[in-house]
């Protein structure tokens, strides 16, 4: 969704002065606020953002971390639980306004599995391991990445060949059936610890891509003269590639970082439901899939929920990539509609709204198609 | 060229070597063989034990294993697996028919919606369609395939049964239908008021005539397209292709496109004749490549027509009749599936659409009852890669199109006056198509490994099924035969993928 260069530029504004426009937008502002102020005016990403704060808050408030206890009554373990509600259905109604019978929360709100425990609960739980393994994920992946990518851009020859030789290995096999024999290794681990080391292990899978494109950044970067610059002021490698390359890089490495947690949520997830990722005593959102989804029939809550958070995760971290994606381009303009282009046109100009050479309705591939 | 397939096998072979061997290994520490004899209770456990590792080699190192498996391999032994005692060969066999035709369909409707919806999108940048399609690829593209497919399990398939038992729709729910369908064609046709108005109301109206029509004449029950219907859908299909490959002021591309729309009709009931012929009946064989011969046959005739017509651009006129002439013969395939939909239904008691495994066990009956039981097993799990892969290409053509439109050579051709047809055809698309070609067979050749999930939760005997089950059976031969045949596909795809780019970009060389 980036490349958002408009080639139907309304004509009658002049090369020069639409630049001056743009750069009053920015001036005086370093680096850093230009990408801040341009993420926040994207929409999706402000959204997604507040969705992901909130699920990791009631994640993380609502059943406690470790043995800090949460707000909630139940920890999702519990088992049998008086019913509530006939057949364990959740207790949590609509308002009236939306056909439900008036707003309340209840006692089990996402409803009761068939041994009586709280899915409230148990989706929490869920969450935060599903949310944990992600983060670990990403920060392993983008740690890995970076240093390859950056030893084998920087410093070429023989390292770089090894470096991607290596990286074509991981590409030989599909990350799923990788990650399914590493799953199954890590599953040997007893305890809620094996979520931490089969994260780690997918972490060391996931790393490839990145390194690619932070390579190809650094081979590029390295040519610049701000770089010839520091080399002849006496640098060392370690300083020209952690102060002068490494804060340039910085917005592909940040972009693909998350657009790389998102699939890693869906590859966890995946794993997990497959049983060959997170098992118990650890739950994770896949897992929780897994466990009830031949109760469909009967309790189809139990199935919803899980599902539910999976998408909403994978939804909010991919919105808030690509307004990064969006912030971080410096090609990136606010482009205003078609209409309200014409609109401001015809005010300004009343004779000159043919000028746009915008796409005809009948642009080809339409009705027809 | 020949010096860059050397040097890029050389090296694929090397890694596919040593990615082998780390798999080897890393599979062998993954999966335990003796586990359920250690926890049994036999009597004779320990023998057991001791037969076991006699069986499997266990006391070898794995190092020497691997070589030994290897060597294996290098003479086309791909071992057995153990616990059923068949030959891998065999197995993988059978596996990669099942996944070969649940990943045809796929690849090729998700690319070819994939790819109009994006350039669609991409050509009404900024307006609600393309905010709309933004928004529901990120949706499809965050979606969990295990998730949708237990979904679709629940609410499509056990939907549809049950529906099937009533087929009528209340009229309101036609009508709601028909109003959205005209909302999304106004949205993506765009324009002027007036136009979307326009737009909506034809496409409302349509949508709700065909709904209408399918309900009146019972084609829940009795599908079929007929005669009739043929005539107006092959018109309708010449005058798309027409308008949108040649332009309809392109008298002889249009006139052909209706010829062979003509042929279809007229060969229409004497196929019927043909597709009851002996090779149809139980038991025969060949008449899937009958049917390729037919398609072939048919895609000739399309083009030779296209050629009479001749003209100084006879080419355009070809293609076009190509393709209608493959619509028009799917068509009639799909019609004489159809015809065997009422004794189909009642043989699986009124629910004919399955949720798990690849074809209906002990069905019996010729061909056609055949594919049509392949058909409706295809249905979900193709429904389920589509909605995934379709997201991926919409964001992909979207783009590429997007930049596409932004070169100076666009600009060129609109300065020259080219209809925005020509441009949009004729220099957008079939460029938007180059960095799509690189991604194609590398997506092909990973679905081709099985869509692993997809397979899981419908049981189709796949290659992504044999993988899960043979790591979860502790049978490492099976697995090992999966991971050589994806790894040098993966490694053969990305060959294919240069190749193609250098061939369809003549800027990249591959020499250099």
């Amino acid at each position: 969704m980036s490349t958002p260069e408009n080639t139907q530029e309304p004509a009658p504004v002049s090369e020069s002065n639409e630049n001056a426009i743009e750069l009053k937008e920015v001036v005086g502002l370093s680096q850093g606020q230009i990408v801040r102020k341009r993420f926040f005016r994207h929409k999706g990403a402000l959204i997604g953002m507040f969705f992901l704060l909130a699920t990791i808050l009631l994640a993380f408030t609502s059943v406690g971390v470790g043995p800090i206890p949460g707000w909630w009554k139940y920890n999702g373990t519990e088992t049998n639980l008086a019913v509530e509600e006939p057949g364990g259905r959740p207790t949590m109604h609509l308002p009236e306004f939306l056909g439900g019978s008036g707003f309340a929360i209840g006692d089990h709100p996402f409803g009761q599995d068939e041994l009586g425990r709280d899915m409230f609960g148990r989706v929490m739980h869920g969450v935060q391991t599903s949310l944990i393994v992600m983060f670990i994920i990403g920060l392993v992946s983008c740690l890995l990445g970076v240093l390859v990518g950056a030893l084998s851009g920087y410093f070429r020859g023989r390292l770089d060949t090894a470096l991607m030789r290596t990286t074509d290995l991981f590409i030989t096999v599909p990350v799923l059936v990788i990650g399914a024999v590493l799953g199954k290794i890590t599953g040997t681990i007893p305890g809620q610890k094996n979520s931490y080391v089969f994260a780690v292990a997918m972490g060391v899978l996931l790393w490839t891509t990145l390194a690619r494109l932070v390579r190809g950044e650094f081979l590029a970067l390295r040519e610049r003269e701000f770089v010839d610059a520091a080399r002849v002021a006496g640098a060392s490698s370690t300083r020209i590639i952690f102060k002068h390359i490494l804060p340039n890089a910085i917005g592909t490495i940040i972009v693909s970082t998350t657009l790389l947690m998102s699939s890693a949520i869906l590859l966890e997830t995946a794993l997990s439901y497959l049983g060959f990722g997170i098992r118990e005593p650890a739950i994770s959102l896949g897992s929780l899939i897994s466990q009830y989804q031949q109760s469909f029939t009967t309790r189809p809550w139990l199935f919803w929920w899980p599902g539910l958070f999976i998408v909403v995760i994978a939804l909010t971290v991919n919105f808030i990539g690509d307004g990064l994606r969006d912030a971080f381009d410096p090609r990136q303009k606010r482009i205003p509609s078609v209409r309200k282009m014409e609109k401001a046109q015809a005010a300004a100009r009343p004779t000159a709204t043919t000028a746009a050479p915008k796409l005809g309705p009948d642009a080809g591939l339409g009705a027809g198609a | 060229m020949l010096n860059f397939l050397t040097r890029r096998l050389v090296a694929g072979l090397i890694t596919l070597f040593v990615s082998l061997f780390l798999m080897y290994w890393l599979v062998d520490i993954a999966i335990d063989p003796l586990k359920d004899l250690r926890e049994s209770t036999a009597p004779n456990k320990e023998q057991l034990i001791a037969a076991r590792i006699k069986l499997l080699d266990l006391d070898t190192n794995v190092v020497v294993r691997f070589f030994h498996w290897f060597t294996d391999v290098l003479h086309g032994d791909f071992g057995i697996a153990w616990r059923s005692g068949q030959p891998v060969s065999d197995l993988v066999a059978h596996a990669i028919g099942s996944t070969l035709q649940l990943v045809t369909a796929a690849t090729f409707l998700s690319l070819l919606l994939g790819v109009v919806v994006g350039i669609v999108s991409a050509l009404r940048q900024y307006s609600s369609f393309d905010y709309l399609i933004i928004f529901l690829s990120f949706l499809l593209y965050s979606l969990p395939s295990f998730w949708v497919a237990v979904l679709l399990k629940q609410w499509v398939a056990i939907g549809f049964n049950d529906f099937l038992a009533d087929p009528k729709f209340a009229w309101t729910t036609i009508a709601i239908v028909a109003i959205v369908a005209g909302v999304l064609w106004s949205l993506a046709v765009g324009g002027t008021a007036v136009r979307r108005w326009q737009v909506f109301g034809i496409s409302a109206a349509a949508t709700f005539a065909m709904i209408a029509y399918l309900q009146v004449s019972d084609f829940w029950l009795e599908p079929k397209i007929g005669i009739v219907l043929l005539a107006i859908l092959g018109a309708a299909t010449a005058f798309a292709i027409a308008a949108i490959f040649a332009g309809l002021h392109n008298r002889r591309a249009l006139y052909t496109a209706l010829t062979v729309v003509a042929i279809g009709v007229v060969l229409y009931e004497p196929m019927q004749t043909v597709f009851k012929g002996d090779i149809f009946k139980v038991g025969s064989h060949g008449a899937g490549w009958l049917i390729f011969g037919l398609a072939v046959i048919t895609l000739v005739v399309g083009f030779v027509v296209g050629r009479l017509y001749g003209g100084p651009d006879w080419g355009v006129s070809a293609r076009t009749g190509a393709i209608v002439a493959l619509i028009m013969g799917a068509m009639i395939y799909v019609d004489k599936v159809m015809q065997l939909w009422p004794p189909y239904t009642k043989a699986l008691n009124g629910r004919p659409i399955p949720t798990f495994g690849d074809r209906t066990p002990e069905l019996g009956g010729n061909y056609w009852v055949g594919v049509l039981d392949s058909f409706t097993h295809l249905m979900l799990p193709t429904l389920t890669l589509i909605l995934i892969a379709f997201a991926a290409y919409t964001r992909y053509s979207r783009s590429s199109m997007l930049e596409v439109m932004s070169q100076d050579y666009i600009r060129t051709a609109r300065a020259k006056g080219l209809p925005e047809r020509v441009v949009v055809v004729r220099h957008g698309f079939r460029n938007t198509l180059i960095p799509l070609a690189t991604i194609v067979p590398i997506d092909v050749i990973t679905l081709l490994g099985g869509a692993v999930i997809t397979e899981a939760v419908f049981a189709r005997p796949g290659m992504g099924a044999l993988f899960v089950n043979s790591l979860d059976g502790a049978e490492i031969n099976p697995v090992m035969a999966y991971l050589l045949i994806t790894a040098s596909l993966a490694i053969v795809a990305n060959i294919v993928a240069d190749i193609i780019y250098a061939s369809v970009d003549p800027r990249i060389r591959l020499d250099a």
